[in-house]
């Protein structure tokens, strides 16, 4: 397999991902298609840096992991404390803040 | 040929140095003072004061007459191109270059002045005490009083413009207090505010004259302006002649701001007899005979002050010959009396001491007309309407004789003073030359005649015919308090006029200020005779109309004439069409400009970015998925425009 197939794939993991956000109510499904793109774009930038020798993007893969833990365990909480209050998860249920 | 001499030798005269005062003349602030105290006591003593507090109001005008005496005794004392002194008091504004001090000065002209407010002002007071008696404001009138004497002396005593006009407010100020004396009476009120509000454009006339003066000339003083006026252009020196007559116009009721005179009736009868008959309303003829350097040098405001003394004579003479109102009938002949000074001194320095004689004059008989009409209305039961009187002499001798002795002085019945004084205004109108030396000066004789008519009929509607009283009236005559007053003013009315001209007494006492010039032999030495003819050519019509004949209760309907005259040739109906309406319009039109114009731009602003904002707040949904999909889309479009950028 040549890297630019990785790239194709992250690119079809990153569409699936958005859709899914701009498509779905759950929340929780919102989060796990957050996580498909952060994970899309891990692949591409592991990809770019075997393509390029240079492991500047292997690291970066790294922060990215680190800062989506960080997020996933926010997210949930805010997620587990909207739930406890109104006893749903859609995202459209939750809309509140508006003009 | 001669008038370029005149102008010369009077610019001369005018250039010479005031001396500054010694002896007793060196504390001439007390004329000032005097009159002032009287009024800070009385005005803020309170009730506490009112039981003396007229003996205070009374002694403090005497005082300052005293004075003047003494002061006048000293001028005597010098030669006559000495008797003009300064009495330096202080630096009042000092900015840069431009210095105004508060000084006075005591020459000829002032001294008259001095003289017959202090003089005349003290009769009146005197009277005063007795015709407010039984007044519970008497306290607070003697005050008023009071300050206007003290603000009517700083403005013939200053010696400068600024001052000067300091002085003229105060008047104006004294003036409006005392015509709504009664404010209780809402036509008191209105002729109050009418007569500050027409006062304040001469005022506004006078204020730009003193700033015309001081851009031109950089000084306010009269003795720095006069030693000047030569160097101005003669476009800037006929606007400031014509700044000045404004201000004269309106303080002396001249045409076209004569309106507020006969209103001004409404104050208590002294008020009309001290202010608006003997002082206050020939400050305009002092600012004009003061300002006689000026006008000296502008052929054409001289001419403008003619015409408007002329055509106000007329004027006022028209309406004083049809009012009922014996009151409004004596200020119609103050204004048309005020005229002929104003013409006097339209003539320029040959006319100037006549315009002052005649003024000096008239304070006498004017102020004891109005003290005897006092008297009547004091005996009537404040009734002014003479259709109610008829037959007073024979209740009244007191006041009848002092009446027809002020009667035969005005009408100028020789040898009394109106005779004298007014003849020589006549003769200097006619001296003047030329088509309008001619026209004033026929003005002058017709006015004369005119006069003569008024009078008669005033004397003959008041005193003699059938007794038409109204049932409750009981005529008296006053107490000695209010009657010798009378009885010395018309000894002044007989005589003034005689000790005046005779000899040429004032005119060459006042030659040194005013730049008289003797005139060469008249050109029409029959003026007086003709003026003769005519007085009595119309008594003798007003006797037919108004002696032989009943006279109605009622005024009778009358033609289109007369009915003008009682309605004061529609002086007021002009002012309102002219003035009023188009006023009114045009705040109405800058309040609509304001609202719709102004305030509808603002809004329409406002207005607009509200509504864009509103319409642009419905973005924020509170739908995360939305959010997201604008995030998205945003992010489609920077990475678009990075590949393009790119490429």
């Amino acid at each position: 397999m040549s890297p630019g197939d990785f790239v194709a794939l992250a690119v079809v993991l990153f569409v699936i991902g958005a859709v899914g956000v701009l498509v779905r109510r759950n929340a929780m499904v919102i989060f796990m298609c957050v996580e498909l793109m952060l994970n899309a774009v891990n692949l591409a930038f592991v990809a770019f840096a075997r393509m390029h020798n240079n492991l500047g993007g292997q690291v970066i893969a790294f922060f990215v992991m680190v800062v989506a833990a960080a997020e996933v365990v926010v997210g949930l909480a805010i997620l587990m404390s909207i739930f406890r209050a109104r006893r749903s998860a859609s995202v459209d249920d939750a809309s509140l803040l508006k003009y | 040929m001669t008038g370029s001499l005149a102008v010369a030798q009077s610019a001369a005269a005018h250039a010479e140095a005031t001396l500054p005062a010694v002896g007793a003349q060196r504390a001439a602030w007390l004329l000032l003072v005097f009159p002032l105290i009287g009024a800070v006591v009385l005005l803020l003593g309170g009730r506490r004061t009112d039981r003396w507090g007229h003996l205070l109001g009374v002694a403090m005008p005497l005082a300052a007459f005293v004075y003047a005496v003494i002061a006048f005794a000293q001028m005597l004392g010098y030669p006559g191109d000495q008797r003009s002194r300064n009495v330096q008091i202080y630096q009042w504004i000092a900015v840069g270059s431009f210095k105004v001090n508060v000084g006075l000065q005591l020459d000829q002209l002032s001294i008259c002045f001095v003289l017959l407010i202090t003089g005349v002002g003290s009769l009146i007071h005197i009277f005063s005490v007795g015709y407010m008696a039984h007044d519970e404001g008497r306290r607070r009138f003697f005050g008023y009083m009071n300050l206007f004497l003290a603000a009517m002396l700083l403005l013939v005593l200053a010696n400068n413009y600024l001052l000067l006009y300091a002085g003229w407010e105060g008047v104006g100020l004294a003036s409006y207090l005392l015509i709504g004396f009664w404010q209780f009476k809402p036509s008191a009120a209105v002729a109050a505010k009418k007569a500050f509000i027409a006062n304040r454009v001469g005022d506004a006339g006078l204020s730009l004259g003193i700033m015309l003066m001081f851009s031109t000339f950089g000084t306010v003083t009269f003795a720095g302006v006069f030693s000047h006026a030569h160097q101005a252009g003669p476009g800037v020196l006929t606007a400031l002649g014509l700044l000045l007559l404004l201000g004269a116009c309106g303080k002396s009721a001249q045409l076209p701001l004569q309106s507020w005179l006969l209103d001004a009736m409404e104050g208590p009868t002294p008020v009309s007899a001290l202010i608006h008959a003997a002082t206050m309303v020939t400050a305009g003829v002092y600012l004009i005979v003061r300002s006689g350097p000026i006008f000296d040098l502008t052929a054409d405001a001289r001419l403008a002050v003619a015409i408007v003394g002329a055509a106000t004579l007329l004027f006022g003479g028209i309406i004083g010959s049809a009012k009922d109102d014996i009151k409004k009938a004596l200020a119609g002949s103050t204004m048309s009396q005020i005229g002929y000074m104003m013409l006097a001194a339209g003539v320029g320095p040959k006319g100037y001491p006549f315009a002052i004689a005649l003024l000096l004059a008239h304070g006498f008989y004017k102020a004891g007309l109005f003290l005897d009409a006092g008297s009547i209305m004091h005996g009537m039961n404040d009734e002014v309407n003479m259709r109610r009187f008829g037959g007073l002499y024979a209740v009244l001798p007191i006041t009848f004789t002092t009446f027809a002795a002020c009667y035969l002085a005005i009408i100028g019945f020789p040898p009394f003073s109106g005779f004298f004084a007014k003849d020589t205004v006549i003769d200097a109108a006619y001296h003047d030359g030329g088509t309008t030396g001619w026209i004033v000066g026929t003005a002058a004789l017709i006015g004369a005649g005119i006069t003569s008519f008024y009078m008669t009929r005033i004397l003959l509607m008041t005193f003699f015919g059938k007794r038409r009283w109204a049932e409750d009236a009981h005529p008296h005559e006053a107490p000695p308090v209010m009657t010798w007053p009378v009885i010395l003013l018309a000894l002044g009315a007989l005589g003034f006029g005689a000790f005046e001209i005779l000899g040429d007494r004032l005119p060459d006492f006042l030659g040194p200020v005013t730049g008289y010039v003797p005139p060469e032999p008249s050109v029409v030495t029959q003026a007086g005779g003709i003026a003769l003819a005519l007085m009595v050519i119309f008594a003798v019509i007003a006797w037919l109309l108004f002696g032989r004949r009943p006279i109605p209760e009622t005024a009778p309907a009358a033609g289109p004439a007369v009915s003008a005259a009682r309605k004061d040739l529609y002086g007021d109906a002009i002012n309102e069409s002219l003035l009023m309406r188009p006023g009114q319009w045009l705040t109405r039109l800058s309040v609509y400009f304001d609202n719709r114009g102004v305030d509808g731009l603002v809004n329409t602003v406002a207005a607009t970015i509200g509504g864009t904002s509103g319409r642009l707040r419905r973005v924020q949904t509170g739908y995360v998925r939305s959010y997201a999909l604008s995030m998205f889309l945003g992010g489609v479009l920077l990475v678009g425009a990075l590949l393009l950028a790119r490429i």
